[in-house]
């Protein structure tokens, strides 16, 4: 079987890696938890091994953000199961089974392919010493204990399919509080919660060696896991990755997500290991990047995230500034209307614009341009208007014209305030282009998301150090252009001021 | 004689106030004018409507025998020079730039530039070190000095002066007035000064306009003036000047 394996497997990848090499990367993403990290690794390395190039956009924000990327062609495929498909996708409450769901999905340009083998279904977890002590080995069980607290992660205490369903089905009648998933765990061991929701592959599961209840009631959905792909998928990637068809069980599935979890190991290490396990030749190199090369491609898309809209902000905040500062009521109408967008929240005005500009780096650069402009069109409307009128007038009656006013006097007076303006906005802009790996643009946000995933500091301060280190860098650079651009006695002032 | 400067009953009103009402005065070319009156006589107003920075709701302004242009007035300032109170020099640019600047802007080359730049500093008594200062490096005397060179840098026919040696002291501005005289001695033009001192119009300037209430009082030679004082009003402002 194995050798069989082996054999398709070479042969798949002579075939293909001949005509692939000319073809476009196939993009595969991942939505920004352990399970769908290492679901995204796997398919991308079963692909590479079939000599196809693989674009990796892990990390999306959640089942919205993921989804369009897929609609938009931003990404070719992706792990999803078919609970998620349905209620969230499809928005609707029946379960969809092959045809149905394949019939569903045909109108988006989408399909699944066969599912992995293994049921992520929610799930109910108690600590072993509970189970015993109780006698738990069944949801219904906990009917007969209404003094437990249930600590539930607040997506669960939301869905209609989770705990209002499941108070409601199994006549439970506990009241539950809401927390951050991550904490769950922690909370459970540290006997602050007695119960709470889990999936039934997280490696956590085994970390700290819960108990999962029986869903003796049938309650919950199925959630197979199954590749969510675009109907224009090559059919040949589509044939490569039915090798993984049925592949992964429960059990496995868990250990898989422990790997990383409990042992601390790259999703790209988890998933070599089980690939090469299967009897798949993968690309060692490529399917372990370096720790400095990752960092250098973050810090360089973070830069350019960042620089291209500061720039473009710099470009039309100035010419906005310019246009309107004559005229108080529409300079106070535009600083009024960039202040509202600034009081957007970040993640908010991302998944705002993930109807308009899809996923990606595009609608973070637009994300991050709206957001310089108010410091920048700010700065620079105050300072063209509070240049000193004995100043203005003299301009006016020496016989310089209007533009050579601005560019000789009134330009080079506000020139320190119109620097502080653009500094502040790329200062913030780098902290800010971390959240845009939510939607799938990279960067330094990027390990800091899978970092959250994770629950892994280590991760998360690749991303952070760096970022704060680049607006440090980011400031220097500004003061010294500054010191270059403004004549020192000028600066002072505006040091004081 | 020719008249360079002619206002034909000209008014400006701010709000509910008259500043100018009916003003109708002539400037002789060549020699300096003095506008002398009390607070809100309406002098700087006055001074402002000749090279437009100031429009009145009325009458006729003729600048260089033609009626001041209502467009591309920058041609006509360029050939008026304009100097006020606290010096206004621009503090982002060197002596020399602040007074070249309408010069670089016409395209004068650099040696031009400097010879220009150099001969008014020499005449003002200005160090030739000073030109590549920023102007909060000099005193207050040789601000106001180098305020006057750049108003005089491309050679106008008319010197606008707002009272432009408020701001020094006694000593000083007898020094700053001297240099004046020698700088239109070499380079006469026409000039109009508005001042609050008396003493000071009286000393500097061939001719009076004196200004109370937006109309003229009297006008004419100092001698004339001085010698018949057309109203009590002139009179106790005369007074003022031969105490100071």
């Amino acid at each position: 079987m194995r050798l069989e394996l082996l054999a398709v497997a070479a042969a798949l990848a002579c075939f293909s890696g001949g005509l692939a090499a000319q073809q476009a990367p196939i993009g595969v993403g991942s939505k920004n938890f352990t399970e769908g990290y290492v679901l995204a690794e796997i398919m991308a390395q079963t692909l590479e091994s079939h000599g196809f190039e693989v674009e990796r956009e892990f990390g999306f924000a959640g089942t919205l953000v993921a989804f369009e990327a897929l609609r938009a062609g931003e990404i070719d495929l992706y792990a999803e199961y078919s609970g998620t498909i349905t209620q969230a996708i499809l928005q609707t409450d029946t379960e969809l089974d092959g045809p149905a769901l394949a019939a569903a999905l045909a109108p988006l340009g989408l399909e699944t392919l066969e599912p992995f083998g293994f049921d992520n279904t929610y799930a109910i977890a108690v600590t072993p010493t509970l189970a015993r002590g109780l006698d738990l080995a069944r949801i219904s069980d906990l009917r007969a204990h209404p003094a437990l607290r249930f600590g539930l992660s607040h997506e669960f205490r939301d869905r209609a399919d989770g705990w209002p369903g499941l108070k409601l089905a199994y006549s439970l009648p506990h009241e539950s509080s809401g927390l951050e998933h991550g904490l769950a765990y922690q909370a459970l061991l540290e006997d602050e919660i007695d119960v709470t929701d889990a999936y039934s592959t997280d490696g956590d599961l085994i970390r700290y060696d819960l108990r999962l209840l029986e869903d003796d009631l049938d309650y919950f959905p199925a959630y197979l896991a199954m590749p969510l792909a675009r109907q224009d998928l090559d059919p040949r990637a589509r044939a490569a990755l039915a090798s993984l068809a049925g592949s992964i069980d429960e059990a496995q599935m868990r250990a898989l997500n422990a790997e990383v979890v409990v042992n601390r190991r790259t999703f790209a290490d988890v998933a070599a290991q089980f690939l090469g396990e299967r009897g798949f030749a993968v690309d060692e190199p490529r399917a372990r990047s370096r720790l400095q090369e990752r960092l250098l491609a973050n810090v360089i898309v973070h830069l350019k995230l960042t620089s291209i809209a500061v720039l473009a902000a710099t470009l039309i905040g100035l010419a906005v500034a310019l246009a309107v500062y004559r005229s108080p009521t529409v300079s106070k109408a535009v600083l009024y209307t960039a202040g509202l967008l600034q009081t957007v929240p970040s993640i908010a005005l991302l998944a705002l614009l993930i109807p308009i500009a899809g996923v990606g780096q595009v609608p973070a650069i637009i994300a991050l341009f709206l957001y310089s402009l108010l410091p920048i069109v700010r700065n620079t409307i105050t300072a063209l208007i509070t240049i000193d009128p004995l100043l203005r007038r003299v301009a006016v009656a020496l016989g310089l014209t209007q533009a050579q006013r601005l560019r000789a006097v009134y330009l080079p007076l506000a020139l320190p305030h119109v620097l502080a303006g653009i500094r502040i906005a790329a200062v913030v802009s780098i902290g800010t282009a971390t959240l845009a790996a939510f939607i799938g643009a990279g960067g330094l946000g990027e390990p800091i998301v899978t970092g959250l995933a994770l629950n892994d500091t280590g991760l998360i301060l690749q991303g952070a150090i760096p970022a704060a280190a680049l607006a440090i860098v980011v400031e220097l650079v500004f003061e010294a252009l500054e010191r270059w651009l403004v004549p020192p006695h000028l600066l002072t002032r505006q040091a004081v001021s | 004689m020719a008249e360079i400067i002619e206002l034909q009953d000209v008014g400006k009103r701010y709000g509910e106030t008259d500043v100018l009402s009916g003003l109708s005065v002539s400037v002789r070319a060549d020699v300096v004018t003095a506008i002398v009156g009390a607070s809100g006589s309406g002098k700087s107003t006055f001074l402002q409507i000749v090279n437009g920075l100031i429009r009145p709701e009325r009458g006729r302004v003729v600048v260089f025998g033609e009626p001041l242009p209502k467009q591309n007035l920058f041609e006509t300032r360029r050939r008026i020079g304009y100097a006020v109170q606290s010096t206004a020099l621009f503090p982002h640019l060197s002596i020399v730039r602040n007074m070249s600047l309408v010069a670089q802007v016409e395209g004068w080359d650099r040696e031009r530039i400097r010879a220009r730049a150099l001969e008014l500093m020499a005449l003002m008594d200005l160090e030739p070190g000073l030109g590549e200062r920023y102007p909060h490096e000099l005193s207050g005397g040789q601000q106001q000095r180098a305020g006057i060179c750049r108003a005089m840098f491309l050679k106008p026919e008319i010197l606008l002066l707002d009272e432009p040696f408020s701001g020094v002291d006694t000593l000083t501005k007898g020094e700053i007035h001297r240099r004046l005289a020698a700088l239109l001695a070499v380079e006469p033009t026409t000039v109009l000064l508005v001042t609050h001192d008396i003493g000071e119009a009286l000393m500097v300037a061939a001719d009076l306009i004196i200004l109370r209430g937006g109309r003229v009082e009297q006008c004419g030679a100092v001698t004339d003036v001085l010698a018949a004082p057309a109203s009590r009003y002139v009179e106790a402002l005369l007074g003022q000047g031969h105490a100071a």
